[in-house]
């Protein structure tokens, strides 16, 4: 089966290694995806606050175009995931909303027969290729490297189907496969603050401080994480939190990158050389040699 | 010495309030809230609110608008879910705070050169024009319009992210463009149609 693929805004800019690297996983896995054709924004958090009638019909311009030849669509990106997900329940739910975004649809030359399965690739990896297979594919490795697994809100709150909304363990599951040993996280549901750090930064700095203290003081040489704005603000703000409380050093990468990694990727080619905190230092201690 | 009475009259509240919100999508269930304060409980923000989420829903469904409105509540939340999921009565606490934060910037009830609602508009207005969103140039318009002098804070940062190729200089834009200003007209057009 061919997966619909709706990167998203963050995948082409901050987010880069993460796009980069969950390809380079799909394609170790034979994952073959096909990018929707000129995709829009889904409206993000952002834009629920000045007109949630418009960010459905956003969201749902997307799910129209990937239903033309396709009936699963993986969305990376944990804002993406949840408006995509959230669109498709409100235009069930509430008959209003589902007549104004088929208008609005329909205005466009479109139509959504509500066929899409919206699907996170922690539920691709884990439920369609299986931890079996993933574990049979290792060619590196993670050597027992000691891993925070950081889920954050909007992958598993409030519509995800695939993981336990208050202890989800799909991430666990795909990176033990791989040999990493996955540290206690108990604020692995916990917010990052969002946008906050931008917005209201004493109190974003707050919330990205202690989810970092948590990681390292559990021992972690790595904190894994789902979603774009989860990385960027746990990485680029690391070094302003820790001088408003104390310093912390723990590198932030994507799940896909330690995945890629142990299938065999090579550094530059899943984006280890965009990261802010150096990882090297982490790698080499557990030797782990690149492929 | 200011005398100020804490206690609110019966007579201060507004009853067209309390009926919006309850018709709210999101609101529907407020009427079934225990106040049993697990939202409060496990929200990640409610120590830096002056009303947190449990006392939130009691005061709007019982229409007292202003302090509603004028609560630091609304800009606080960030939509992580963490209430609805915890909530006995399966009251979409998240959804209605996003209806509040709506209504809020409607009526312009926030302090000037606020980022919040700067950066919902900005974000808005890029996403009409150009259909995605390029997340450096957002923040650069964030910040113009409302706190230049952190620009300069952030250049360090800005300078990083150009270093590791994650900041675009070019702006991404979809092809047919058109189709969104189309497709959001239109909301507009049914929206007054049905006056929702």
């Amino acid at each position: 089966m061919k997966y619909a693929y709706y990167p998203g805004c963050s995948l082409r800019g901050t987010g880069r290694a993460y796009e980069e690297s969950l390809l380079a996983v799909f394609r170790a896995l034979q994952i073959e995806v096909d990018e929707i054709d000129d995709w829009n924004c889904c409206g993000a958090t952002t834009y629920m606050s000045v007109d949630e009638l418009m960010s459905y019909a956003l969201a749902a311009r997307n799910l129209a175009l990937a239903e033309r030849n396709h009936t699963d669509l993986i969305a990376p990106c944990a804002a993406c995931y949840l408006v995509l997900n959230k669109t498709q329940h409100y235009m069930r739910e509430y008959p209003s909303i589902h007549l104004v975004v088929t208008r609005a649809l329909d205005s466009i030359g479109l139509s959504y027969k509500d066929r899409i399965n919206v699907r996170h690739p922690l539920d691709i990896l884990l439920n369609d290729i299986g931890v079996a297979t993933i574990a049979s594919k290792v060619k590196v490795p993670l050597n027992g490297l000691k891993v925070a697994p950081y889920y954050g809100c909007q992958i598993v709150r409030p519509y995800s189907t695939f993981d336990d909304q208050r202890d989800p363990t799909s991430m666990d599951r795909l990176l033990e496969a791989c040999g990493a040993t996955m540290v206690r996280y108990p604020l692995k549901t916990r917010c990052c603050g969002g946008s906050q750090k931008g917005t209201l930064p004493e109190v974003g700095l707050d919330l990205i401080h202690y989810l970092l203290v948590e990681a390292q003081k559990n021992g972690a040489e790595v904190i894994s994480t789902v979603c774009p704005l989860c990385q960027f603000n746990l990485e680029s703000f690391q070094k302003e939190a820790g001088d408003r409380h104390h310093p912390t050093c723990v590198p932030v990468l994507y799940f896909s990158q330690l995945l890629a990694l142990a299938l065999g990727a090579a550094p530059e080619e899943i984006g280890l050389q965009r990261g802010f905190v150096p990882i090297e230092p982490v790698l080499s201690g557990r030797e782990i040699a690149y492929a | 010495m200011e005398l100020k009475r804490t206690v609110k009259f019966e007579a201060d509240r507004d009853p067209e309030f309390a009926r919006w919100v309850s018709h709210t999508v999101g609101g529907e269930r407020i009427r079934h809230c225990l106040q049993c304060g697990l939202c409060s409980g496990k929200c990640p923000l409610s120590l830096y609110m002056d009303y947190t989420p449990r006392r939130l829903m009691h005061l709007s469904r019982e229409g007292f608008k202003e302090e509603v409105l004028g609560s630091t509540s609304i800009w606080l939340c960030t939509a992580c879910y963490a209430c609805m999921v915890e909530c006995p009565k399966k009251i979409n606490v998240t959804h209605l705070l996003y209806a509040l934060k709506e209504r809020a910037i409607e009526e312009g009830r926030y302090p000037r050169r606020f980022a919040i609602p700067i950066m919902a508009r900005e974000f808005s207005r890029m996403v009409r024009g150009r259909g995605r969103i390029t997340e450096s140039w957002l923040v650069v318009q964030v910040f113009l319009r409302s706190a230049i002098w952190r620009m300069l804070g952030m250049s360090r940062l800005g300078l990083k992210l150009l270093r590791t190729g994650r900041m675009p200089l070019r702006m991404e834009r979809i092809q047919r463009r058109k189709e969104i200003a189309t497709l959001l007209d239109s909301v507009a057009t049914t929206r007054k149609e049905l006056a929702l």
